[in-house]
């Protein structure tokens, strides 16, 4: 059902994750970075990727990317982009190989937008080089007209005096705007999907705003999807149209509806992590903290991950196994006692409107 | 990160090296054993030479290497195994002395640099872009020129160029611990400045130094050895590598290859094992960081 | 660009007084003297004396240094004994030779660097990392007139590809007495290439521009060379610049080793023969060569790391 414009489950989809697991090296042992994590981002759809750092989330664009360190391994899982895998497990386990369908996609159906502006732009070549370099990504296109590109993008990106700017250096300009330019590079391809690595983190708060303005304004354009990472639940009630949370390389939950999974979460974490969100119109509410912290991947205990710190941790949770509960593809959560009506046990989770948070 | 280690000083105040270094460290523990076998037989070579390196034996010249003469004899008789026993002995020492002046030196100006700043730094840091302006082996061997040969010109002409590198590397690292919180923790308990620099400093700017005193004692030897070549060096007879070399040359077209093939060889081998040494230790003290 | 160009240059001026001054003074040092040390023993003291008056030793040291002084600005660094000629003819012949050694040294150690730093920064761990880390330890240790004379007697007189040393009047000729000479002080100097290339390199390969960059869809060679090799070869060019001092001390070596007739064989030759004005002039030479090196070295350098004009 569509209400707003926004894209339901009728929509076709962009890119689907199915059971990764990504390891930190190879062989048995073999510390999981990711264990089975699987989502699906629909097209136009913008969805937001929350977790605290460590907990994997910017590996899994890198994965999707194809970007993954050399000591990471595609373990088992694969990655779709319209219905073509473009990644999967190497024969030999090493993911240095990248398809020639990947390669081919970046930049014009997939692009990345990383977090420290200031170290993902080249310091030696001037921004509008690299702008113009994603332009021409394939060198047919004659030097004017990737010029002419580049400042058009630069214009809506919200670049002030593109032409003198295409001759600055990245240490000239300002973190928003070195922002900007990557954005602008990232979306010179016209790409179907945006993979963002918590983009405003670097940023102050005002500046923030305005380039979250700007991703709505770049996402309308295009009408592109996002997948936006972040730690900032805030960032993503603001922007993103669904939610998935990830915690110690598992998925906790994943909603459709970003409205209804801040109303009313399912699993405690998401919980946990929404009272511990200030609330400008609540000033007054105490901030509840979670105590303690994630598990590494190296010492990950059987069961739930998030069994330590839970609030409602049963004997069972530290046993596991943990299974997937929902209703339909809508609503995914990884609890054995997850908030709602109706228990792990019967597979559904019923609303209940008793436990709404607001 | 919790706001506690903001406090806690990421500098070591003590030195100390780590037990268990020898299992993970390949190139520090095969560097230090075939030093060790080379300092060793330094050390011992007047016991271990049957033969006087000095004498010559005119009736046995040119020997190939066999059961009495490990490595031949030389054009004039003279055992080379022991020659080449003996030069260890003379090219190794000086070029281990002559890296503890300039590191002296460059340790104590280096600190005080980085450490007080303000005029001394400047002055000191043109002499010694002028220094360096010179190619270091042409500026040593006008140096020996002008001061006569020897042993001694050898010394003061390499400590007169060479502390300027540590001095340089040291005044970097100087600059950087100063700046560390932990050192303004210091300054504010009233710890006093020169408590400060000999307690807490230097420990930790010593440690690259050091690092780079084993590449300088492999330059050493490459110098002294270069300038026995050109006859400007260690005075014969004491046998001496390069000498070696310069004298040997001549008989290779003739297929004598022992005279320059060992020296040689020698020459290699000790810088080889210096050079292991050294990038061992820059792995070890750099995990301590 | 202009106003740290001037900077530069001025400060670039106490340096090059500074090495005039050495140059000075290490002539002064000499605990005997010097016309008695160049005429030897035997000569009579009329002889030494008229020597002495010569040089102008018989004067005061600061009229000394000031005459020094007005003459190296001018170009005039007094007459060579041995040679028997003003030693600025001298070097205006053997200069050119040192430079093109010196130059084609500098062109062979890149060519060998970079690849072996190429191959091995892109496998971490891999054969040639640990081959080229071989190779770096060895060549090291190796005395350039060890290398020069291996090289000498193997390409030179065993098998005659190269002449075994000389430098004849044609212009081939001389190119190609020259690439052995320059082989042997380019290896000199290739362990350092090597290391700093391939730590510059092994950074910028796992670096968030490179990452960005592959994610804009760029291919892997585009990648390599617009990014990877451009930001390495900014810090390359540094290095390479550094080493000009070890570049002119190979020279020194193999001029001699190999009887190129450059200023390190003549400054060989002042020295052997004692003849101080040629020691002199040649040293205050080859420090000035190594200080217009560093200047033009920093020039390339802030020309393509723009954040180096802000220092």
């Amino acid at each position: 059902m569509v209400t707003d414009g926004r894209p339901g489950t009728d929509a076709a989809a962009i890119l689907e994750v199915e059971g990764l697991t990504l390891t930190l090296g190879r062989g048995a042992g073999a510390p999981r970075i990711l264990d089975d994590v699987s989502f699906t981002v629909r097209a136009g759809e913008a969805r937001g990727f929350v977790g605290e750092s460590g907990s994997g989330k910017s590996m899994t664009l890198r994965a999707v990317m194809g970007i993954l360190p050399p000591t990471v391994h595609v373990e088992s899982g694969r990655i779709l982009f319209r219905g073509e895998e473009i990644v999967a497990r190497a024969p030999d386990g090493s993911p240095s190989t990248v398809s020639a369908r990947l390669q081919q996609l970046r930049g014009t159906g997939i692009s990345m937008i990383f977090q420290e502006p200031s170290v993902a732009l080249n310091p030696v070549t001037t921004v509008g080089e690299q702008i113009v370099d994603a332009v021409r990504r394939r060198d047919g296109m004659s030097r004017r007209t990737a010029r002419r590109r580049a400042l058009e993008l630069m214009d809506l990106v919200g670049i002030r005096n593109p032409g003198e700017r295409l001759g600055s250096y990245p240490f000239e300009l300002s973190g928003g705007m070195r922002q900007r330019v990557m954005i602008a590079a990232a979306v010179a391809g016209n790409p179907q999907l945006i993979l963002c690595d918590e983009p405003t983190t670097a940023l102050d708060v005002t500046v923030q705003a305005q380039i979250l303005a700007l991703f709505r304004h770049v996402r309308d354009e295009l009408d592109a999807a996002l997948l936006y990472v972040t730690h900032d639940l805030g960032v993503v009630a603001e922007l993103c149209d669904s939610l998935t949370v990830l915690y110690s390389g598992k998925v906790m939950e994943s909603r459709q509806d970003l409205r209804a999974a801040i109303d009313q979460p399912f699993h405690p974490y998401t919980r946990a992590l929404l009272q511990s969100t200030p609330d400008i119109d609540h000033l007054e509410q105490r901030l509840r903290t979670i105590p303690g912290s994630a598990p590494t991947p190296q010492n990950r205990p059987a069961g739930c991950p998030f069994a330590d710190r839970c609030d409602r941790v049963q004997d069972d949770c530290r046993q596991g196994p943990v299974p997937d509960v929902g209703v339909g593809s809508e609503v995914v959560v990884h609890c054995l006692h997850p908030f709602g009506r109706g228990s792990a046990a019967n597979g559904v989770i019923d609303p209940s409107p008793a436990e709404v948070l607001r | 990160m919790s706001e506690s280690t903001a406090l806690t000083p990421t500098v070591r105040t003590r030195l100390t090296l780590p037990s268990g270094v020898a299992r993970s460290n390949t190139a520090l523990v095969v560097g230090l054993l075939i030093l060790g076998i080379i300092v060793a037989l330094a050390i011992a070579a007047p016991a271990l030479s049957r033969w006087d390196p000095i004498e010559p034996d005119p009736l046995h010249a040119l020997l190939p290497p066999s059961g009495t003469h490990l490595f031949g004899t030389d054009n004039l008789g003279r055992d080379i195994f022991s020659r080449v026993l003996h030069g260890a002995r003379s090219d190794l020492t000086l070029a281990s002395v002559a890296v503890l002046a300039p590191f002296a030196i460059g340790l104590a100006v280096g600190i005080t640099c980085g450490y007080a700043g303000g005029w001394f730094d400047v002055i000191v840091m043109r002499v010694a872009d002028i220094v360096t302006a010179f190619p270091f082996f042409i500026l040593v061997i006008s140096l020996v020129f002008v001061l006569g040969g020897g042993v001694w010109t050898i010394f003061i002409a390499i400590t007169a160029v060479s502390w300027v590198a540590y001095a340089r590397i040291v005044r970097a690292e100087t600059m950087v611990v100063r700046n560390t919180e932990f050192v303004s923790a210091c300054q504010v308990g009233g710890i006093t400045t020169p408590r400060i620099l000999l307690r807490h400093i230097a420990p930790n700017v010593l440690t690259q130094a050091v690092v780079y005193a084993m590449s300088d004692i492999v330059m050493n030897v490459g110098v002294i050895v270069t300038l026995s070549y050109f006859g400007l060096g260690i005075v014969p007879p004491t046998p001496d590598w390069g000498a070696m070399m310069a004298d040997g040359q001549q008989f290779l077209a003739a297929g004598y290859y022992g005279l320059t093939l060992f020296p040689a060889a020698a020459v290699v081998l000790t810088s080889l094992a210096l050079s292991l040494v050294g990038e061992g230790l820059a792995h070890v003290l750099r995990i301590e960081r | 660009m202009t106003r740290w160009l001037t900077r530069r240059l001025l400060l670039a001026v106490p340096v090059v007084l500074g090495v005039i001054t050495i140059s000075f003074v290490l002539m002064r040092l000499s605990p005997g003297d010097p016309a008695r040390a160049a005429l030897g023993d035997k000569a009579n003291q009329a002889a030494v004396d008229s020597l002495r008056h010569q040089w102008g030793l018989d004067q005061s040291l600061w009229s000394q240094y000031v005459s020094y002084l007005g003459g190296a600005v001018r170009g005039d660094l007094g007459r060579s004994l041995y040679f028997r000629s003003p030693i600025s003819a001298l070097l205006e012949q053997r200069l050119p030779v040192t430079l093109a050694l010196m130059l084609l040294g500098a062109l062979f150690a890149v060519a060998i660097a970079v690849p072996l730093a190429t191959a091995a920064a892109s496998r971490r761990g891999g054969v040639a990392d640990h081959v080229t880390r071989a190779l770096n330890a060895v060549l090291q240790g190796a005395p350039t007139f060890l290398v020069g004379g291996l090289l000498l007697l193997f390409l030179g007189v065993k098998v005659a590809i190269f002449p075994a040393g000389g430098y004849p009047a044609s212009l081939g000729g001389r190119a190609v007495a020259l690439v052995l000479p320059a082989l042997t002080i380019a290896l000199s100097i290739v362990p350092l290439l090597v290391r700093g290339l391939r730590a510059a390199m092994a950074e910028s390969l796992t670096s968030e521009y490179v990452a960005f960059a592959r994610s804009k869809g760029l291919g892997e060679r585009v990648v390599r060379r617009r990014y990877v090799l451009r930001n390495a070869g900014v810090s390359g060019v540094s290095i390479l610049g550094i080493q000009v001092g070890a570049l002119a001390s190979g020279a020194l070596v193999v001029e001699q080793v190999f009887a190129i007739p450059g200023m390190g064989s003549m400054l060989m030759s002042g020295i052997l023969n004692r003849d101080y004005l040629v020691v002199q002039g040649c040293t205050l030479v080859f420090g000035l060569l190594v200080v217009v090196v560093y200047l033009l070295t920093d020039l390339a350098y802030a020309r393509l790391d723009p954040r180096a004009r802000l220092a």
